[in-house]
C-alpha cells in the first residue's frame, strides 16, 4: 500500500466518519464543526485528484464562507441541544432504512456493472488554474456570465425576504 | 486505484445526506444535509473527470458551486424570517403553510 492509497483511505473514513456526525450529533454547532472536517477531507480527495483549483475553491467558498453563514444563523437564534426538536424514534428509524435501502439498491446496480475505469497514477495539469481559466472563458464564457446574473437575483432575493415588515 | 471506490464513497456521503434530511427536524440541519449531498456529487464529477483526463466536468463542479452559495444565501433567509415569524426552526411546524 503506497502513500497514495494510505491518504484515500485515511481521508474516506475522515469524511464518512464527520457526515454521520453532521447528521447525528445533537447539538447544531457540532453538526457545523463536523460539516467543515467533511469539506476539508474531501478537498483532500480533490488534491489527490490533481483538482488543486477545485481544492482552494472547496476550502474557501464552503468551509469558509457558507459554513461562516451557517454558524452566523445558529448562533443568531441562539440553538443548541436543549432546543433541538427530535423526532420519534419510529421517524428516524424510517429515514435510516429508506437511506441505507437507497444505498444497498444503488451499491447492488453499480457493482456489476462494466466500469472498468482506474484513476491513473501519473499527475495531469488540467485542474490548475491556468488551464481551467483557459476553458471557462473559452468554451463556457455563456453559463459564467449568466451566473453573476444568478448572484445578482439572490443577493437581491435574500435582502428582499430578510428585510422587516415596515407597515 | 479503481473508479468504483470513488463511486461507493460518493454514494455513501449522498445516502448518509438522504437520512440526514429524512431525520431531522431542524431546518438548518436539513439544509447541511443537501450541502453534504451536493458535494458528494461534487467528489464523483471530479473523479470522473480525472478519469477521462477532461477539465469540463471541474467547471461544472465550479458551476455547482456557485449555485450552492446562491441557494444559502436565499435558503438561510428564508430560515431567518421564518424564525423570526414563528420563533423556532422545527419544520413540523411550517406544515402548514397557511397560517
Amino acid at each position: 500500500m503506497d502513500i497514495l492509497q494510505l491518504l484515500f483511505w485515511l481521508l474516506t473514513i475522515m469524511a464518512i466518519g464527520c457526515a454521520l456526525g453532521v447528521v447525528l450529533s445533537r447539538n447544531p454547532v457540532t453538526s457545523v464543526i463536523f460539516l467543515i472536517l467533511t469539506f476539508f477531507a474531501i478537498s483532500g480527495h480533490y488534491l489527490l485528484l490533481n483538482a488543486q483549483f477545485l481544492a482552494i475553491v472547496n476550502i474557501i467558498v464552503y468551509a469558509g464562507a457558507i459554513m461562516v453563514l451557517f454558524l452566523f444563523v445558529i448562533m443568531l437564534m441562539n440553538l443548541n441541544a436543549d432546543t433541538e426538536p427530535q423526532k420519534s424514534w419510529l421517524v428516524q428509524l424510517a429515514g435510516v432504512i429508506s437511506g441505507g435501502t437507497l444505498f444497498l439498491v444503488l451499491i447492488a446496480a453499480i457493482r456489476n456493472a462494466h466500469l472498468l475505469g482506474v484513476i491513473n497514477k501519473e499527475s495531469s495539469d488540467i485542474g490548475l488554474i491556468k488551464n481551467l481559466g483557459t476553458v471557462l472563458f473559452k468554451q463556457f464564457v455563456l453559463p459564467f456570465e449568466i451566473s453573476s446574473v444568478l448572484f445578482l437575483s439572490a443577493m437581491i432575493g435574500a435582502i428582499v425576504i430578510g428585510k422587516k415588515d415596515t407597515e | 486505484m479503481p473508479i468504483q471506490y470513488y463511486i461507493f464513497l460518493s454514494l455513501a456521503l449522498f445516502c448518509i445526506g438522504i437520512m440526514g434530511a429524512l431525520m431531522r427536524r431542524n431546518a438548518i440541519i436539513i439544509f447541511m444535509s443537501i450541502e453534504l449531498m451536493l458535494n458528494a456529487v461534487n467528489l464523483l464529477l471530479t473523479a470522473f473527470s480525472k478519469m477521462y483526463n477532461d477539465s469540463a466536468a471541474q467547471i461544472f463542479v465550479f458551476f455547482i458551486m456557485v449555485v450552492a452559495a446562491a441557494e444559502v444565501a436565499v435558503g438561510l433567509a428564508v430560515i431567518v424570517m421564518m424564525y423570526r415569524k414563528v420563533h423556532s426552526v422545527d419544520v413540523n411546524i411550517l406544515n402548514r403553510l397557511k397560517h
